[in-house]
């Protein structure tokens, strides 16, 4: 006699380790197989954009760290280009090397911790996390020395950076690049075409193309899909227009791809900041601008970065005053996870957490 | 090949010759259109083969007190040019706005995050819901008079 069986509903989240912060998916299960999918979010929704109307331009620095938090240096980068817009102010050079030097350690940061966590969530219980995190706590140190800060940077500032850089930092960064080409190969050994990563995420949860760009995805998930989008080369600002780099693509658009695209875009990275120690010229960090800005009245700016996680942008309107009327965020991970139901339904509770870790967000950003 | 700006004068007459009846006008390099005319200016910005603008890229809400102005972001991946398409609603209660929904998957969340915290609502939505804040909240906080 057949035995009866029915679905289930099972709430994962809003605490589980493996949501990466306050995030709950309500899954219907056949057995493992998944059914049905809703993400349910807001438990870290802290108003940031309404804050940012009682603020004046120069304090929004600070809210705008604790949006993606593991990646602080490039949502200050966005924000100042809103407000540099805004205000028709140009950037010193230096300032502009060192925003682009800082954004592109920062991206290396952001994806060793977002190929830490996949690799977490395929059950590999820290081993991987750690080598990841090792040299992600030197790319920390060295924003401490720029800034004092380790997470929570604000180190940019509109019109350019609020220090330059200090002497002791060239010889620490030298030598964290000497030793980050040893310790990534090691990564790179462990883990690229490694058996079992493969076996788990080759073919799973696959994001087709047209799929991807109908539903505004962007970022390393877009790229793994096969589009080559990437505003650091469509639409360069800071000194990205003077650096050499390529764009990995990958084609298949499943958890193995968009995984292998963060680990390539970190070797691109790496070479920026090689590129960026060659041109960068002693001059001004920090273009003359008032203490208290007040950009003209009816102004309006979008200033958009390729952040690690996608397509970052402030849409700011001012009326004048000491603060914006308005402060948009547009939040890449919250919009990648448009395509979180069709990548889940119809794979295993296991593949699942794999498909989250390979999207890579960050509930900061996603509620903000 | 760089990134192309597509100013209203750029996009008026192409979007007026398509859709009759729906330029409202140009303001600060962006196109206005009638409010009940969006999706319909959606569908044509995104069919018509010389704008193509496959990429949503944002929607955002603006309050003006005696109007709210709704904003929207469009890239072509293809053809490499970007755009701003804007319309406004009057008043302040029961504001509905076409949804572009089934034209860019990428308005879901964003057209339910306008609806939450600015409380104009996208008939055509197939999931109206509130999205950041719990369903018997009252208010819409992004609005100008949320204290």
């Amino acid at each position: 006699m057949p035995i009866k069986t029915e679905p289930m509903t099972v709430n994962i989240g809003p605490q589980h380790p493996s949501t990466h912060g306050v995030f709950r998916l309500r899954v219907t299960f056949d057995g493992e197989e998944i059914l049905e999918v809703e993400p349910i979010f807001g438990y870290l929704h802290r108003g940031t954009e309404k804050l940012a109307e009682e603020r004046n331009y120069t304090q929004i620095v600070t809210l705008t760290d604790r949006l993606d938090y593991v990646s602080s240096m490039i949502n200050n980068q966005a924000y100042c280009l809103a407000v540099e817009e805004l205000l028709g102010v140009e950037v010193p050079q230096r300032a502009k090397y060192l925003r682009t030097l800082t954004a592109e350690l920062q991206r290396v940061a952001s994806h060793l911790m977002g190929i830490g966590f996949f690799l977490q969530d395929l059950g590999t219980l820290g081993t991987p996390l750690m080598y990841a995190f090792r040299s992600r706590e030197r790319i920390l140190d060295l924003f401490e020395m720029l800034c004092g800060a380790r997470i929570t940077v604000s180190y940019m500032r509109p019109g350019g950076v609020f220090f330059d850089a200090p002497d002791d930092f060239w010889p620490a960064l030298d030598q964290f690049l000497k030793d980050f080409d040893a310790e990534y190969k090691e990564i790179e050994q462990l883990i690229l075409e490694n058996e079992i990563v493969m076996v788990r995420t080759r073919g799973v949860s696959l994001l087709p193309l047209d799929l991807a760009i109908n539903a505004s995805v962007s970022g390393p998930v877009l790229r793994a899909s096969g589009s080559d989008w990437d505003w650091r080369k469509m639409d360069p600002y800071d000194a990205y227009d003077r650096m050499e780099f390529d764009v990995p693509v990958a084609t298949g658009g499943d958890n193995y791809d968009r995984f292998w695209v963060r680990i390539q875009e970190i070797h691109q990275s790496i070479r920026m900041v090689k590129q960026c120690i060659q041109q960068i010229e002693p001059g001004p960090t920090r273009a003359d601008v008032p203490l208290i800005l007040r950009p003209p009245a009816g102004a309006e700016a979008y200033g958009r970065v390729e952040a690690s996680k996608g397509e970052l942008a402030f849409y700011l309107v001012a009326d004048g005053g000491i603060s914006p009327y308005r402060c948009k965020v547009r939040s890449p991970s919250l919009i990648n996870l448009t395509v979180t139901e069709h990548l889940l339904v119809g794979w295993k509770l296991a593949d699942m957490i794999v498909t989250l870790g390979s999207l890579d967000i960050n509930m900061g950003e996603v509620d903000r | 090949m760089a990134l192309q700006q597509l100013t209203g004068e750029d996009l008026a007459e192409k979007v007026a010759a398509g859709v009759p009846e729906s330029v409202d006008g140009m303001v600060d390099g962006a196109l206005r259109v009638k409010s009940q005319k969006i999706a319909d200016v959606a569908n044509f910005m995104k069919s018509d083969s010389g704008l193509d603008f496959n990429f949503l890229n944002s929607i955002s809400a603006v309050d003006y007190i005696d109007h709210f102005e709704v904003v929207y972001h469009l890239t072509s991946l293809n053809k490499r040019h970007t755009a701003i398409v804007k319309t406004r609603l009057v008043g302040r209660d029961d504001l509905t706005l076409p949804s572009v929904y089934h034209l860019w998957r990428g308005a879901d969340f964003q057209e339910r995050e306008i609806w939450d915290l600015m409380g104009i609502s996208f008939s055509g939505h197939p999931n109206m819901k509130r999205i950041m804040l719990w369903e018997g909240f009252e208010g819409h906080p992004l609005r100008k008079d949320y204290l």
